[in-house]
């Protein structure tokens, strides 16, 4: 049963804290054109749209007095709820709902309940109650709406949407939680619950996708959308008809029967292929939308209380929010990059190459920089070869609809080919390699670029397994080089790995940070050291789990050993990165360290052959690659493979930090959810080695 | 080529509640004001194609910060009009807005335009009078002007000079009367049907909504006017309460040439006579609608006396009734501002003309005797500007007459 509001309201005194940025609820009366009074509770932080309302414990007690007096009040036919400009609110505050431990967020949990539903229960809603003196309410969502911000206007009878919206959603799932002031419960019950599972179930776990504009009507989510011209005006007039009876709001039925289930099986089967069952808010997220379909909106709204205080004590909440954090805030100030005014303008682009990675670097460079970039090959055939592949790609973006005719001519122009380096780097300020992965070749290539680029220019390689130091080593001026590592595809993937050699200086260090980041990257400084810091680890893990299946454990067995670790089965994701690139990466590394990274001969054959996966099409093991493999006869099981296989991480995480590789486990874990997709839930990896005790039997102690 | 003049119609007129300076409009935008008039035209007439409006002429005094930025096209981007629908500023101080209607109408009649919006917006919270003026040092240097010309107050005390027989007791007593006409206007619902509601943020009351004209002061008694300050002379005349107030605001209206009026099935409020501006010394400015009004009825080839209706700018009382006296007309014809004036409604400088016009436009609409009335108002430096318009809905008989 649920706690009394004077109990909530009591216990909720007891988690104040003065670092609160306390949302006030303003209540307001408004006389509408039919003479009917409205009372219009408008949540402001008092800050500027850069920093939302929120919900801490003041803020809804702030919002619990201003629906008491609208509700108290005789002169008041009706109650609203909108936000300060461009924004209705973004949610709990997160700081307060950690600080109350589990039953802090109880009382959270159960106050935020109470005091939104204080305007729910009237027609049109789901969450009708007995003995509640209610009027009529109405949701004006003016603006961004998350979470607790997009619920407080879900309890309303009906809803306005600003047709501009930029972001409405209940994320929760993402960060380990669940829409727990009423959303799992009203949600389905007002837009059917396979629109709601995408809302809160699909959209999070797809990165954290958000609804826009028009769809959250044509979702039902609101009931008519306005401009932002005069959004509240239009939304008071329509409201006024509403009260009036001159516009009658229909929702369509929602099927309760049959397609009820479905849709729940159809969500669950979505959480099990993004999750393998290692999402507790998911999961817990399933069990709301079942539960949606039959329960009153108190047994609803007591399930979502019990449900916050239980994903409040698992690990997966710290370590989402740990995730959190660094996606938010890690990755916007890159730890240890040099002062930023220290970076030089890049007005001009040099690539080395025209191959395939070089053309996809031109077209990210000319897009996100909008300056000159030329790629360089050897003859004129080649770079225009990549020339076209830019043009193309371009033109590709211009058809769907992504881009204006004028940005498009304004980019391909951009684009040019030359074999001449005194024309194609006379005057760059960035020269990026992209050549074959030998030294030899990249010393070559930096040389003859040094001869005639400037002085200052910058000379960056994206080798995924080569000293940045030796390759500057012959330079005039090795200070230029940094290390410049992207992610495979490089459109998609965030992370960007710059390194730092032993000659670079901080002007060089500081054009690359600041030119990642133009590049919508996530920049991470890393120690010049072989693999840098994410095929170093999948390395090792590659390594491990190579050694093991070997070794005589069937690859079937072995992939199956991962859920909740890797983002896909070692085995799967050696198919998506190829064979050929795994096995160089750990010959790079095998060299390095001998004593530790295992060389796979069976991957060997693999490549030798030809052969782009383990795998068939029919998802089986591929009978002629398995005719090349040669295997022992020690099977393990799932649970030793992937034991051994963590030790691993957890040993080669250590030795990363002790050398300096990064500068902390943050920065590890950052890499490996920005760059290997490695579980945002799961912190990346070391929050994982830390609560299973595996960092402290390997390494002696925790990483955190 | 032969260039037929084309007659110029006043299709619709609305406005936004007036403020009173730091009052309701405290925390909203100057543009924005302009953008839900902009907005509610085309809400309001769905049988225009937005994109047939061939100008959106927006004057503002001060044109900085909110009011800047060419508030004609700023505003019509904002509220969503097509982007081929340009855009531009205008400024005549008080008679900003009258002028984006007098110019935009000269262009439908020349034929350059078929649909203009005309308005005006002036902000006084956020710009107050003479915000960021730089006057030329030959104005005193070489006594150009007087320099009382420059506050509009003392120009006002200048007219008493002028017109003794314009005394205080006349000037509050007409005060008094514009603040029950406005009143009474309200209660009949006058007023109303052409206000579109604002909505109005308040960092300390949360969002509100502006539905009424702040300045009015219902019930306003010529002993209260009696107690108020002279501030711009000891013993002198004008005070706050005989003279229109420090206010927020904005107006718009919908010009069209009559045949695309028709084409559109547009209606039609009032059609356009003629105009005039007309200059007068600035330390008496608000003389200026004499010399106006004179210029336009001589264009238009009437006298005063076929002027059934009057809807003159109450900037200051004297200045109305130096207007009335000069043409005999009592200041308690029931002629003049029926529904009161500035003194009651307020009076945000540039957005005044198109008030004025919506005003007549209801009195045209009330009495069907009236065949002609004008709009006519005072404007700082010494002018005065008049528009003299039709009744559509006139119906052959003489207003007045038995």
């Amino acid at each position: 049963m649920s706690t009394p509001i004077e109990t909530l309201l009591a216990d909720v005194a007891k988690l104040y804290s003065d670092d609160e940025v306390v949302t006030t609820a303003h209540l307001r009366k408004v006389t509408l054109a039919s003479g009917k009074v409205l009372g219009l509770v408008t949540l402001d932080n008092g800050l500027d749209h850069t920093r939302p309302n929120t919900f801490g414990p003041k803020s809804l007690v702030s919002l619990n007095t201003a629906y008491d007096a609208a509700l108290a009040d005789d002169d008041i036919d009706a109650i609203a709820v909108t936000g300060k400009q461009f924004i209705l609110a973004a949610g709990a505050d997160l700081t307060s709902l950690q600080a109350g431990g589990p039953d802090g967020i109880r009382t959270i949990a159960e106050l935020g309940h109470a005091v939104f539903r204080k305007i729910s229960g009237g027609a049109g809603s789901a969450a009708s109650g007995p003995n509640q003196r209610r009027k009529p309410s109405f949701g004006f969502i003016n603006g961004l709406a998350l979470g607790g911000g997009l619920e407080v206007a879900l309890h309303a009878d009906y809803r306005t949407v600003i047709d501009s919206v930029p972001a409405v959603g209940l994320p929760e799932v993402m960060l380990g939680l669940i829409p727990g002031w009423g959303g799992g419960y009203l949600l389905p019950n007002l837009i059917g619950p396979e629109n709601a599972a995408k809302v809160f179930i699909e959209n999070p776990l797809n990165n954290g996708r958000v609804l826009k504009g028009l769809q959250v009507r044509d979702l039902g989510i609101a009931d008519v959308a306005f401009n932002g011209a005069d959004f509240l005006e239009q939304s008071l007039v329509w409201a006024d008809k509403v009260l009036t009876g001159e516009i009658v709001v229909s929702r369509p039925e929602i099927d309760r029967g049959q397609a009820w289930d479905d849709a729940v099986a159809k969500a669950a089967a979505f959480v099990a292929g993004k999750t393998s069952g290692t999402s507790p808010a998911a999961a817990k997220a399933i069990e709301l939308l079942t539960l949606a379909k039959t329960a009153t909106a108190d047994d609803g709204f007591a399930a979502e209380d019990d449900a916050l205080v239980a994903m409040s004590r698992t690990p997966e909440l710290v370590a989402s929010l740990y995730s959190f954090e660094l996606v938010q805030k890690r990755a916007k100030r890159p730890a240890g990059a040099p002062d930023k005014n220290l970076a030089q303008k890049v007005t001009k682009v040099g690539i080395i190459g025209a191959g395939l990675m070089a053309s996809q670097f031109a077209l990210l460079f000319v897009s996100k920089l909008k300056v000159p970039v030329v790629l360089v090959d050897l003859d004129q055939d080649r770079a225009d070869k990549g020339v076209a592949y830019v043009h193309a790609e371009l033109d590709k973006k211009l058809a769907a609809g992504r881009a204006t005719q004028d940005a498009t001519n304004r980019l391909k122009a951009l684009v040019t080919g030359e074999v001449d380096y005194q024309k194609a780097f006379g005057d760059a300020d960035f020269i990026i390699e992209a050549v074959f992965e030998e030294m030899g070749v990249k010393q070559t290539v930096f040389h003859n670029a040094e001869l005639v680029a400037p002085e200052t220019a910058v000379f960056a390689t994206n080798t995924s397994s080569l000293s940045i130091t030796e390759m500057a080593s012959k330079l005039k001026n090795p200070e230029r080089v940094v290390g410049f590592h992207f992610f495979n595809p490089v459109a998609v993937m965030p992370l960007l790995e710059v390194i730092k050699g032993e000659y670079t200086s901080d002007a060089a260090l500081a054009t690359a940070f600041a030119t990642g980041k133009k590049l919508g990257k996530t920049t991470i400084l890393v120690k010049d050291s072989p693999s840098f810091i994410v095929n170093r680890l999948l390395g090792r893990f590659m390594g491990e789990v190579a050694r093991i299946a070997d070794e005589g454990t069937p690859v079937a067995v072995v992939d199956s050993a991962f859920a909740g670790v890797a983002p896909m089965p070692p085995y799967v994701l050696i198919a998506l990165v190829g064979p050929a690139i795994a096995y160089h990466n750990n010959e790079t590394l095998t060299k390095a360290f001998p004593d530790r990274f295992y060389l796979s001969e069976n991957l060997h054959k693999v490549v030798e052959a030809g052969k782009r996966s383990f795998y068939g099409a029919d998802g089986k093991l591929d009978p002629e690659v398995e005719a090349l493999l040669t295997v022992g006869d020690k099977q393990l099981s799932p649970e030793e493979v992937r034991s051994i296989t963590l030790d691993g991480l957890a040993d080669e995480i250590r030795r990363m930090l002790d050398e300096g590789v990064a500068s902390a486990p943050e920065d590890i874990d950052l890499a490996m959810i920005t760059g290997a997709g490695f579980q945002f839930w799961n912190g990346g990896i070391t929050q994982l080695l830390d609560r299973e005790g595996i960092s402290e039997k390997v390494a002696g102690r925790k990483f955190h | 080529m032969t260039r037929p003049l084309r007659e110029v119609v006043f299709v619709d007129g609305v406005r936004t509640p007036f403020g009173k300076a730091k009052g309701q409009y405290a925390e909203t935008r100057a543009d924005d004001l302009v953008v839900k008039l902009i907005r509610e035209l085309v809400r309001r007439h769905p049988e225009l194609p937005p994109e047939r409006i061939d100008e959106v002429a927006i004057a503002a005094t001060t044109q900085t910060g909110d009011q800047g930025l060419t508030i004609g096209r700023t505003a019509a981007i904002l509220a969503g009009l097509p982007e081929s629908v340009p855009g531009y500023a205008i400024d005549r101080m008080c008679a900003g807005a009258m002028t984006a209607v007098t110019t935009t109408a000269g262009s439908i009649a020349f034929g350059a335009y078929d649909v203009a919006i005309a308005g005006g917006v002036e902000h006084m919270g956020r710009h107050p009078m003479g915000e960021g003026v730089d006057p030329n040092p030959r104005i005193v240097s070489e006594r150009l002007v007087d320099p009382s010309a420059l506050v509009m107050g003392n120009t006002a005390e200048n007219v008493h000079d002028r017109y003794p027989a314009i005394t205080k007791d006349r000037t509050d007593a007409y005060a008094v009367r514009s603040q029950d006409l406005a009143a009474q206007a309200y209660a009949d619902g006058k007023i109303q049907p052409d206000l579109v509601p604002v909505a109005t943020r308040s960092a300390e009351l949360g969002f509100g909504l502006a539905t009424t004209d702040e300045p009015m002061r219902p019930g306003t008694t010529v002993d209260d006017l009696g107690k108020l300050k002279t501030p711009f002379r000891p013993h002198g005349r004008v005070t706050a309460g005989n003279a229109a107030g420090i206010n927020d605001g904005a107006t718009a209206s919908l010009l069209a040439s009559e045949e695309t009026a028709k084409e559109l099935g547009l209606p039609i409020k009032m059609r356009l006579v003629t105009y005039a501006f007309a200059g007068v010394a600035p330390e008496v400015m608000a003389v200026g609608p004499i010399p106006s009004t004179d210029k336009a009825l001589a264009k238009a080839g009437l006298t005063i006396e076929d002027i059934d209706a009057f809807e003159i700018n109450e900037a200051f009382a004297v200045q109305v009734l130096a207007f009335l006296d000069h043409y005999g007309i009592d200041q308690n014809d029931d002629r003049v501002n029926p529904y009161g004036g500035a003194i009651a409604f307020g009076h945000p400088l540039a957005s005044s003309g198109v008030r004025l016009m919506i005003q007549l436009a209801r009195q045209f609409e009330e009495d069907p005797s009236i065949r002609y009335g004008l709009t006519t108002m005072c404007v700082g430096l010494g002018m005065g500007g008049t528009v003299i318009w039709e009744n559509p809905h006139w119906n052959g008989e003489k207003k007045g007459a038995a």
